[in-house]
């Protein structure tokens, strides 16, 4: 089923989570990262931090905490096995670290299709907030595939 | 360590070599990233959907581009990073991280290195291409 293009401009609940320090080390657990910056909390300390920083990439995934994560998109009819991620992109204005809540704003700002309506792309604009302050803007573009409308080859 | 005072258009950071990808590093990523979406765990799912297998997150080979950025500069100095997933990472793949200097200008009182980022993985195929907008001085 083909997401509306009704669908751009649609905000999406806000949504609120605590960045935990066990959390962020799993996740240097998970991709290998040796820095103890990200993981040990006197070598967090010792650089200066006032605690264990929030890597690059981890406010995608800390998005996803809700209880219901890609609902969003399964409310626009999206099947989420034939989902694709097409881009991310990052702005960092604060850094955020362990012990810090933050809130996720998200936004449709735009739906679009290519091949005949084969690949259909929605992008998601997420501005996270501290408190008051704009810690990052994330930018997000999902593919979802409809294989019944490829052209045969 | 690259010295940030010499850097210049086409200087190459140190690339980042990982180990293959494993369904145990899909099953802890996913855990550990929030990303619960099950055609990346569970291959029953994956086969229902026309695939052979499992496949890598996308956001897996961005946090290792991640690492080869902050492992040269501290994070706070990355204004923005982002990336566009060209082909998905099957499991097995060797993923190699990237960084070229693009451009390299003066930006709100700061020195800026633009960089061209890739993940390639051992059959020469690009799995990941972006960018990311760093300050040197």
């Amino acid at each position: 089923m083909a997401v509306s293009a009704t669908a751009v401009g649609v905000v999406l609940a806000a949504s609120t989570a605590v960045i935990e320090r066990g959390r962020l080390r799993f996740f240097a657990e998970a991709i290998g990262e040796t820095d103890p910056v990200y993981s040990d909390l006197d070598a967090a300390l010792a650089a200066g931090h006032p605690d264990l920083p929030a890597p690059p990439t981890f406010l995608f995934g800390l998005k996803l905490d809700g209880p219901d994560p890609f609902g969003w998109m399964t409310d626009l009819g999206v099947d989420m096995r034939f989902v694709l991620h097409g881009s991310q992109r990052f702005e960092y204005h604060r850094a955020v670290f362990a012990g810090d809540e933050v809130t996720f704003s998200p936004r449709i700002s735009d739906v679009y299709d290519k091949r005949g309506g084969a690949l259909e792309f929605l992008t998601l604009e997420t501005a996270v907030n501290r408190g008051d302050e704009l810690v990052a803007n994330l930018t997000e573009t999902i593919v979802v595939r409809h294989p019944e409308l490829e052209p045969a080859r | 360590m690259i010295d940030l005072q010499t850097i210049e258009v086409g200087t190459e950071l140190p690339t980042l070599v990982l180990p293959a990808i494993s369904r145990t590093t899909l099953a802890l990523f996913g855990g550990a990233s929030g990303d619960h979406n099950p055609i990346h765990l569970d291959i029953d799912v994956a086969r229902s959907a026309g695939l052979d297998d499992v496949f890598a997150q996308g956001m897996l080979s961005m946090a290792y581009l991640g690492r080869l950025l902050t492992g040269w500069v501290p994070q706070d100095r990355i204004r923005s990073f982002e990336v566009r997933f060209a082909a998905i990472t099957p499991l097995y793949a060797v993923p190699t991280c990237s960084a070229r200097v693009a451009a390299v200008d003066d930006v709100d009182g700061e020195r800026r290195a633009t960089l061209e980022l890739a993940v390639t993985l051992a059959d020469g195929s690009v799995t990941l291409t972006g960018g990311a907008v760093v300050v040197v001085d």
